[in-house]
């Protein structure tokens, strides 16, 4: 299978992620479409690893995994703390700096 | 087609359908189903590239915690009732998605041609992606290239990680004190 | 390319239904040996009225599954009511895949030997962690489906103790990982040898304690069933369940508990080898490949037995000890385990095994004692009108609403 496949498939990964971004306005549907668009990103580097022949690629992966980890902890935290001061997780909802 | 065609337009065709079926479902517990099932299918693909380390650690990390602790947290804050007005409507709508459009495109154009004049098509690429099919990268390869070559940025890692713990430890704390 | 009909198709196949039957059967026997241990530890009889000594009591109550009506609550979501007893019960069946379970018998005639085992992949072990940690989804779903409060706070409670324990599934390993330098289960089996003082059991004694403790927690067995505490939650997240999808959420736990004393087994356990017996009839013949895997399945018999007796002897945890336990204790002593290891064995020139075993054992201890004189001392400083923590996720559920 040829690289750009692969390539053309990571682009529309993070294309679905990014629309999703834009239209949906749930917190928590938000994140998971970030999540989605670190996954593109990770087969691209994959993709483009295996094409060059070297390992650094696989290497990435294993870096963006573990900052997305962290940013799943710290993220849920704080929609979990927004959701018990606003009963809300709908980000036109949550709109002022204070309170 | 050979055998790799038809897992690879498999594979890709679920997760393209699951990542469409994440921001089309109202729910979202629903959501974070189909994208375990897009993840997964990401998973098979790794194993498709060789990298049956990655695709391990992919199943581990994203199926296995990260998407846990998203259904944990969507259990606990029982979201199911706030999510009927959760999608955009009418003009905005349309044009996020003519965007979209535009940005896959831009997207898949680089994807056909950026690579034209890099490394990638390179005769000592192409000799080494050649190598790989009798000698695959092993765990043994990654592990001597991110404990040797790569030491910096996987200690950098360990305190990224460690700040979100010290972070979220901050965040539950100050809830705990608000309560009393 | 060319393919080998025999080789490479119908000895594969026969594999997989030979152990994908084993494993069914394993699980009307643990049903039945269950059943008639409790009642032993228990000074009664337990089901003899089935068969001879009740033998047939799991076809029995197979039956009855099957006949009984398959109830659909109103107020179920129902895909996933529907979905989750099957996302729990399929990585159950499909770990066992990996796990060797004898040696390898030669045939004349045949290209290479029969390998007893279904797939060697080279990252036997990662693929076990990665599709156990699916299971929890088939929990989780299944609770969140059901619709009910019982089966919601059991479904909190699983998630929440599963990804606890996981890490200390993951850390348990990493020693014995080290030692043999390989992510292959038949590769670590082989490696330990005939001879029980050379098993990993003893050189990673912590790391075995945690990791079969880790392995109670993952299947939801006592003292670690709080996702399904009769006293609490009724049945937790299967109390909405009735007829086969009950029979397999059922059988799913069954057939964790013998995946997981497979995986012990060969992690920690030597595998298939015993000493004198191994090689019985000469390397690579079909008596020495029965022998192998008598070997395995009488060591997989020994664990699943401690599985029952264990069921007996312990109480269930209260939530916050639960999650002490494992982030306090499990945790720290995995982690130490893994630095003492790898120090040991670059420090120490000869007899390196014997020194990292005893060099484990002392750093547990040592750890063990550290954490319990903090927490002691913890509790001192508190004052005593403190009353008990009640469980987390039913304070969470409090504070949200």
């Amino acid at each position: 299978m040829s690289l750009e496949y692969y390539l053309i498939l990571s682009a529309l990964l993070f294309t679905i992620g990014v629309i999703g971004v834009l239209v949906r306005r749930n917190a928590i549907i938000i994140f998971m479409c970030i999540e989605l668009m670190l996954n593109a990103a990770n087969l691209a580097f994959v993709a483009i690893s295996r094409n060059l022949g070297t390992a650094e690629g696989q290497l990435f992966v294993f870096f963006v995994m573990a900052v997305a980890a962290a940013e799943v902890a710290i993220g849920l935290a704080i929609i979990v703390s927004v959701f018990k001061h606003r009963e809300t997780i709908n980000v036109d909802e949550v709109n002022s700096l204070k309170g | 087609m050979t055998a790799d065609q038809i897992l690879f337009f498999i594979f890709g065709g679920v997760s393209l359908i699951g990542a469409i079926a994440v921001i089309s479902f109202r729910h979202p517990i629903y959501s974070a189903l189909s994208l375990i099932v897009t993840f997964f299918s990401q998973a098979g693909l790794f194993v498709l590239l060789g990298a049956h380390f990655v695709a391990a650690v992919q199943v581990i990390v994203y199926a296995g915690a990260i998407m846990v602790l998203f259904l944990f947290v969507i259990m606990l804050l029982n979201l199911g009732t706030l999510s009927a007005k959760g999608v955009l409507t009418g003009k905005l709508k349309g044009i996020a998605i003519v965007l979209g459009i535009l940005f896959a495109a831009q997207g898949i154009y680089i994807a056909v041609n950026a690579l034209t004049d890099t490394e990638v098509g390179s005769p000592e690429a192409i000799e080494r992606a050649a190598d790989l099919a009798t000698n695959p990268i092993e765990t043994y390869d990654i592990g001597i290239l991110l404990f040797r070559d790569y030491l910096l940025p996987f200690e950098v890692t360990s305190l990224i990680l460690l700040a979100a713990l010290i972070g979220v430890i901050v965040l539950v704390k100050r809830e705990n004190r608000v309560e009393n | 390319m060319e393919i080998n009909l025999l080789e490479q198709i119908v000895i594969p196949i026969i594999k997989i239904l030979f152990i994908a039957h084993l494993l069914i059967i394993g699980v009307m026997a643990m049903i039945w040996s269950e059943r008639r241990v409790s009642g032993w530890m228990q000074d009664r009889l337990g089901p003899n009225r089935v068969g001879p000594q009740g033998l047939l009591q799991p076809i029995a109550d197979g039956i009855k599954f099957l006949f009984k009506e398959d109830l659909i609550p109103n107020h179920v979501d129902k895909p996933l009511y529907v979905l989750a007893p099957a996302m729990l019960l399929v990585p159950a069946m499909i770990t066992i895949a990996v796990v060797p379970f004898g040696n390898s018998i030669t045939i004349s005639g045949l290209e290479a030997p029969i390998l007893l085992q279904i797939a060697d992949i080279n990252i036997g072990i990662l693929f076990i962690l990665a599709i156990t940690s699916l299971g929890v989804y088939g929990v989780v779903i299944g609770a969140w489906a059901s619709n009910n409060k019982y089966s919601l706070l059991g479904g909190l409670r699983s998630s929440a103790q599963m990804i606890s324990y996981e890490l200390t599934l993951g850390l348990a390993i990493i020693g014995v990982l080290m030692l043999s330098s390989s992510l292959s289960l038949r590769t670590i089996a082989v490696e330990q040898g005939a001879y029980p003082w050379k098993w990993n059991f003893l050189i990673h004694f912590p790391a075995f304690l945690a990791f079969t403790t880790a392995m109670f927690a993952e299947t939801n067995r006592l003292p670690f069933d709080l996702a399904e505490a009769e006293q609490e939650l009724v049945a937790g997240y299967h109390t909405e369940y009735s007829s086969m999808k009950f029979a397999l959420f059922f059988m799913a736990e069954y057939m964790n508990m013998i995946v997981g004393s497979a995986v012990v087994v060969t992690l920690f356990l030597g595998g298939w080898h015993f000493f004198g017996l191994e090689n019985l009839g000469g390397e690579g013949s079909i008596l020495a490949g029965l022998i192998s895997f008598a070997i395995f399945f009488i060591k997989t018999g020994i664990f699943l037995f401690v599985f029952i007796w264990v069921r007996w002897t312990l109480p269930r945890f209260r939530y916050d000890q639960l999650m002490n336990f494992g982030w306090k204790f499990l945790l720290p002593v995995t982690l130490t385990s893994i630095v003492v290891t790898g120090t040991l064995w670059v420090v120490v020139k000869e007899n390196k095994q014997l020194w990292i075993g005893i060099g484990n054992a002392v750093a547990a201890f040592i750890v063990v004692a550290i954490v319990a004189g903090m927490l002691a001392m913890d509790n001192n400083s508190k004052s005593a009108v403190q009353s008990t923590p009640a469980a987390a996720p039913l304070r969470g559920l409090d504070a949200v609403e």
